[in-house]
């Protein structure tokens, strides 16, 4: 092996991978292209969009601000985890496409992992929170309003599983 | 024919792919033995390019191949002029077009100097560093007044001096109308307009099968029709061999419609050349140099007016930066010359514009397209003339409005589809009456805003109208086509960003066809799914490509009957199409599936009438004969912190008349955004140049989009004028929430501090904070 490669083992929505990466392979990258993950989005590679937001553990990261070699032997989750196995939305999934939350839909997988994580420690979050919450993912189509009353009507629809 | 679906906010089909993380962008396209492509680009904004050596770039492990201007040979030639200018008479025009790698000279910040190709992107952007530049630095042409001086340094050596353009147009006799005056309103407006921004970079996949002799390329563009045109010919390949896929597009705007980006010529000769699937997607830190900006004007405008506050005649002086090249050719600045005669009867314009080269990237539409800068100007106008006329702001713009018996109203000058610019439908005076009964205008400033003004809290309202010239020709085409397994396949030429077109435009064939929109199947922007097209741009999506499906399903509508009449030896008066069967009405047993005719309509054995057309298919075009003309009135209410300048939007009201409506939950969805967008171009989004051409915030934590916190929650309603253009209707929205944002604000926020009273007029876009500071403190008291 290169001194430079690096063996990791992680977990990705559940699925055990091993690769062999160079040490400064983003995670992004290599969740797309060498997992064939590309639901992760990247759009900006210096951490300000949110596009490419994933859950580490349990917790929102940036992607783009990882190394993959960072992620060994953690637990990820991505966009492609977030529906169930036979293919029901999630309710943060639902309520997106039920309020017409998003329109290219490129920012959108960053905005579902962000806020399925928000939504999971604040079942009962108000407007104002959301937006806050919302505010470190851009999207340039939607102007947010569909977004937010969306995250509304998820939360909803959390509460009421949970219950 | 049933409208069940027409005008309901279906929910859309495309959402389930793009929720669940399978939706194909440019990035995803992944090709066995691909290869990777960085762009070394110019680090200084005007220079002779002296010497590049690539030597050593192409001794680095892993890089396949590295090439210069002179390595092109003959495949080197300055792009196509993209859009000719308006037939005009007296303009100038001097055409000066991007090149596929610098030569001889850089004229930007940003533009390619040589291409690297490798085993991975990474490897690729190494080996950017290997490579040694020798530049002889040029003084840079950053500001518009300056670069038309005679002691200007020139953007192109062989012209004689930086004016890209100079047009001229009027109606009436300014001069006669500024004599009759009651007073007359000068002022110097300038405005800005940035980037779009998408969230999704550019980029380009091309991948050239040597053996089957045929040219695949993802691009993430507005119009792939003529990016396969112009390449097949750049390559010397025939049309049929080049097949050009805008997959799902993160988002347009505007600058992805430009064309041929030097890395849209790179890639598809590079893959010929090695005979290896070549990518490149622009990273963000490029996005802010490579891909087109639109910038700004400075306005010398002046508008007379008779005592009771009716415009007798406006004329407007401007200079419009175009960037280092106009390859665009004058659609921004025509729009800004067009727009400002806005909603009103303006008997009398005398409007000259310069266009202007600069060593800055270059200026192509971006969502308004030029609209903003005139809307603008107009609106700030009215606002002045209203103080000094001492008559109400929305009385005065009542005052003007052209009445609704006007129409179709003829503006006389020429619009940037080289059509007179016509109103082809309206009736104003209803959404401004709305707008301001729905922001409670009377009520905020008899009642409310004292009271805000006692309780020390600067508070102020603005209000501004705006007409948006949408669905321009020239034509877009739809060919529809039942399946045998019942479900419509549509193919449309025009690319998609996020608009909806895979709902709206099933929305349309559902009715007629009597199926769900859930079983139609749209395909966008692939060049072998449909020949002809021009593209998603000017808000003419739904307009052209939307009658264009409307023509197509209702002639498959007419052929199903008449198979149906054949096969059941009946009048076609009697058959009723509906849930995805022709019956015979009245006898629900009788019917025969959509899936079964399309069947028939392919026999295998047996013969056909003369004339028969095989399938249940068809392909119709549509082509308006002009522009359809939208309108509507934006309001805010805003409340500012006079020490800090942070404002905070406490009611945003739009009111809009796009015609019909296919879907009002996208129509919705369209506003929004475009709103968003204005909001960050008036506050936040400047291009900060420094004078040699640098721009100092090219990155997201520099140059600042609105986020959730930013973008209020806005109150839209409706009016419907349809338009007489097409059969449906359909006027143009998507550009619509963006362009009267800024005038809006800048009257909001004046009325907020009350500057008027201090002397202070806001008369530039964007307004950020810090500008607010400025402006306050330079010329406050």
């Amino acid at each position: 092996m290169q001194p430079d490669q690096h063996e990791i083992e992680l977990t990705v929505n559940g699925t055990r991978y091993r690769r062999t990466v160079e040490s400064r392979m983003l995670l992004s990258d290599f969740l797309r292209h060498e997992l064939g993950l590309a639901g992760t989005h990247v759009g900006c590679e210096h951490g300000v969009c949110g596009a490419c937001t994933i859950l580490l553990e349990s917790d929102p990261v940036r992607s783009c601000l990882m190394l993959a070699v960072q992620a060994n032997g953690r637990a990820l989750a991505t966009v492609e985890g977030l529906a169930s196995a036979d293919g029901e939305l999630h309710p943060v999934q639902q309520a997106m496409h039920a309020h017409h939350g998003l329109q290219c839909g490129y920012c959108t997988p960053g905005i579902l992992m962000t806020m399925t994580a928000y939504l999971t420690e604040h079942p009962s979050p108000s407007e104002d929170e959301v937006r806050e919450a919302l505010s470190g993912n851009l999207c340039r189509c939607t102007g947010y309003q569909n977004i937010v009353d969306a995250m509304m009507d998820a939360a909803a629809r959390m509460r009421e599983e949970a219950s | 024919m049933s409208t069940r679906f027409f005008g309901a906010p279906v929910k859309r089909n495309e959402d389930r792919k793009l929720l669940t993380g399978q939706a194909l962008f440019i990035d995803d396209v992944e090709l066995p033995g691909m290869l990777h492509v960085a762009f070394l680009r110019s680090q200084v904004a005007h220079a002779r390019l002296k010497h590049i050596d690539v030597s050593r770039a192409r001794k680095r492990p892993g890089v396949v191949a590295v090439y210069v201007a002179e390595d092109y040979g003959d495949y080197w030639q300055p792009c196509p002029l993209l859009v000719q200018p308006p037939p005009i008479p007296g303009s100038t025009f001097n055409p000066r077009t991007q090149v596929p790698l610098a030569r001889d000279k850089v004229r930007y910040v940003g533009e390619p100097l040589a291409v690297v190709v490798a085993e991975s992107r990474y490897l690729a952007e190494d080996a950017l560093d290997d490579i040694d530049v020798e530049l002889e630095s040029l003084s840079a042409v950053v500001d518009i007044e300056r670069a038309l001086k005679s002691s200007s340094a020139r953007v192109h050596d062989d012209l004689g001096s930086n004016i890209a353009a100079h047009v001229h147009q009027m109606k009436g006799d300014y001069r006669k109308a500024a004599a009759n005056a009651q007073i007359i309103v000068k002022r110097r407006f300038r405005y800005e307009h940035g980037i779009s921004s998408p969230i999704e970079t550019r980029g380009v996949v091309a991948h050239w099968n040597a053996r089957g002799q045929q040219m695949t390329i993802w691009d993430t563009t507005q119009a792939p029709v003529f990016i396969r045109n112009g390449l097949a010919a750049m390559l010397g390949l025939g049309e049929r061999q080049v097949r050009v896929i805008a997959p799902f597009v993160g988002g347009g705007f505007g600058p992805k419609i430009m064309m041929f980006y030097p890395e849209e010529v790179a890639l598809p000769w590079i893959s010929m050349r090695l005979n290896r699937p070549v990518k490149w997607i622009e990273d963000r830190l490029e996005h802010f140099v490579a891909t087109t900006h639109e910038r700004g004007q400075i306005h010398d405008a002046e508008i007379a007016l008779a005592a009771d506050g009716r415009i007798l005649g406006v004329k407007d002086v401007f200079l419009h930066d175009t960037g280092a090249y106009n390859t665009y050719g004058l659609t921004v600045p025509i729009n800004s010359q067009c727009t400002m005669l806005g909603p009103y009867v303006i008997p009398a314009y005398d409007s000259t514009f310069t266009a202007v080269f600069t060593n800055l990237p270059i200026v192509t539409p971006y969502r308004g397209a030029g609209r903003q800068h005139g809307v603008f100007v107009i609106e700030r106008l009215l606002d002045l003339a209203a103080r000094e006329l001492d008559i109400d702001r929305a009385e005065i713009r009542r005052r003007n409005l052209i009445p609704p018996d006007a129409f179709p109203y003829n503006n006389e000058i020429i619009f940037q589809d080289f059509a007179p610019l016509s109103y082809d439908s309206g009736n104003y005076e209803p959404v401004l009456a709305k707008a301001l009964d729905a922001i409670g205008y009377q009520r905020f400033l008899k009642e409310e805003q004292p009271k805000f003004r006692e309780e020390g809290r600067c508070v102020g309202i603005g209000i501004a109208c705006y007409v948006e010239g949408t669905g321009i020709g020239p034509y877009e085409g739809a060919k529809v086509q039942v399946q045998a397994n019942g479900k419509v396949n549509v193919a449309t030429g025009i690319g998609t960003q996020g608009q909806g077109h895979f709902t709206s435009f099933a929305q349309i064939v559902a009715d007629q066809l009597g199926i769900d929109p859930s079983d139609v199947d749209i395909v966008t922007g692939d060049t072998d799914q449909f020949y002809w097209g021009a593209g998603t741009f000017a808000s003419r999506g739904a307009v052209v490509a939307g009658n264009a499906v409307n023509e197509a399903s209702a002639a498959v509508r007419r052929k199903a009957l008449k198979l149906a009449s054949d096969a059941f030896e009946c009048a076609e008066e009697d058959l009723v199409l509906a849930d995805g069967k022709v019956s015979i009405a009245g006898i629900p047993g009788k019917f025969i599936r959509l899936g079964e005719l399309a069947q028939r309509a392919n026999p295998m054995r047996g013969a056909v009438r003369p004339g028969t057309e095989p399938g249940l298919e068809s392909t119709q075009y549509f082509g308006p004969p002009s522009g359809a003309t939208a309108n509507g009135v934006h309001a805010a209410i805003v409340e500012i912190d006079p020490l800090t300048f942070e404002l905070k939007v406490l009611r945003y009201v739009v009111v809009h008349d796009c015609g019909t409506v296919i879907n009002p939950m996208i129509l919705e969805g369209q506003i929004h955004g475009g709103v968003a967008q204005g909001i960050g171009n008036a506050f936040f989004e400047k291009l900060a140049f420094d004078d040699q051409g640098q721009l100092l915030n090219a990155s997201l934590a520099d140059y600042l989009l609105p986020t959730a916190l930013d973008v209020p929650r806005m109150e839209l309603d409706h009016t419907v004028t349809p338009s007489p253009l097409n059969p449906l209707g359909i006027k143009g929205a998507g550009e619509a929430g963006a362009i009267p944002v800024g005038a809006v604000f800048a009257q909001a926020i004046e009325d907020a501090l009350q500057l008027t009273s201090r002397k202070i007029e806001l008369l530039e876009i964007p307004l950020s904070p810090s500008r607010l500071f400025e402006l306050t403190r330079q010329e406050g008291t």
